[in-house]
């Protein structure tokens, strides 16, 4: 199964990056084998306004089925929802860690978005 | 004439401008007073007119047919404002990012997408004080007030008028570029304060770039700093007229009147304003 983690750089080490739309880099992680691939977010971290969209985007394209990330606003939520996209929320820690924490049932899955647009 | 009244800072005095202004030219001829402030209009609280804006303005939206699209994406690749999401089966629409430009029906191999009206906001208009208002609302959650923009500055109803003026939102985004296209002159209202030397450079930017002619109104000029004059001498900025920053003006625009309606001799200072402006809007035309 694949897991999108939103992360401040381009490997498992990185921390997790609270932003999602605006996050440095997507990892799209493969279980359990995790193996990475990561996409640079430069562009939706630049984008004047649709950054949680296009982040979105990148999720469902990647195939990816869970997103985790720090928090999440009401138009990626409602993109994510609507790919059928698992959204679980982390108030933060190394990748590697959080992963660990949702493969141990520890993360919650996010009901609706926690935080307003442009946050 | 068609005259702008615009400036990069908020609460500089654009309105009190705008409001003054109109009252000490609607007896010499015909005025209009457009509010393109959308987002947040406020001519009308001063001049109180007896009608409201209620005319629906509409901007278009795709309508996917879900029966025909095949789910490839292509519209929302295409979409540069990430209105459309692709996912399997039909794209997800988030209204409130479209920006109306359709191209995600052009793109579509299917022809499963068409274009619909939504309402967006409401425009007004009419006489109130011998000046021709005419004043629009973006309704609450929209993102795009450009439609409402130009649907005030739609004149077709409008009786023949001499001085337009067009109060513009705060700013150099679309919406202040939206009011200021096609004016003859952009007055950029500032007060001479560091914030206000700081949003009137983009502004005069702005103006230039647009090939607008400028000049600055100095507010509340008694307070603050020499920056905006040296900015201003600079840049070949002309500045077009200073504001005293008189206790009774602040007076009347806090109980919402019109100070120029009862005061001669700052509704004289407006007059020659106006004809300095239009002397200036001729000479560049001649030349």
């Amino acid at each position: 199964m694949k897991i999108a983690v939103t992360a401040a750089g381009p490997d498992l080490s990185s921390t997790v990056d609270q932003r999602f739309g605006r996050g440095r880099y997507l990892l799209i992680v493969d279980t359990p084998e995790r193996t990475v691939q990561a996409v640079d977010n430069q562009a939706g971290m630049n984008a004047a306004q649709g950054a949680g969209i296009q982040a979105a985007q990148s999720v469902i394209d990647s195939g990816a089925t869970v997103l985790i990330t720090g928090h999440c606003g009401p138009k990626a939520f409602r993109a994510l929802k609507a790919a059928g996209i698992d959204v679980y929320l982390t108030s933060g820690g190394r990748v590697d860690e959080v992963l660990t924490q949702f493969e141990e049932g520890k993360l919650e899955l996010a009901p609706a978005a926690d935080v307003d647009g442009h946050w | 004439m068609k005259i702008a009244i615009a400036s990069g800072k908020g609460g500089t005095g654009k309105t009190t401008l705008s409001v003054n202004l109109a009252t000490a030219l609607a007896h010499e001829g015909s005025v209009g007073l457009l509010d393109c402030d959308v987002e947040e209009p406020n001519c009308h609280l001063y001049l109180k007119p007896p009608f409201d804006a209620t005319e629906p303005v509409g901007t278009l939206i795709p309508v996917i047919d879900e029966d025909a699209c095949t789910g490839c994406g292509l519209c929302a690749r295409a979409c540069e404002f990430h209105a459309l999401l692709a996912l399997p089966g039909p794209p997800l629409l988030l209204p409130e990012l479209c920006h109306a430009c359709g191209v995600c029906a052009y793109v579509c191999p299917e022809e499963a997408i068409t274009e619909n009206e939504r309402q967006i906001g409401v425009v007004g208009s009419g006489l109130v004080n011998g000046i021709y208002f005419r004043w629009g609302r973006l309704n609450i959650g929209e993102a795009r007030s450009t439609p409402v923009i130009q649907a005030v500055k739609d004149l077709d109803t409008a009786p023949p008028l001499d001085t337009v003026i067009i109060d513009a939102p705060p700013g150099v985004a679309c919406p202040a570029v939206e009011t200021m296209r096609g004016a003859d002159f952009a007055v950029l209202v500032t007060e001479p304060t560091p914030f206000g030397l700081h949003d009137l450079v983009p502004a005069v930017q702005t103006a230039r770039q647009m090939s607008i002619p400028c000049g600055v109104v100095v507010n509340r000029a008694d307070i603050g700093d020499d920056r905006v004059d040296e900015y201003c001498a600079a840049e070949d900025v002309p500045v077009l007229l200073r504001i005293p920053d008189d206790r009774r003006i602040a007076e009347a625009c806090s109980r919402g009147e019109i100070f120029a309606a009862n005061d001669p001799s700052f509704a004289s200072m407006l007059q020659t304003f106006a004809s300095d402006l239009r002397a200036r809007i001729h000479q560049r035309v001649t030349l």
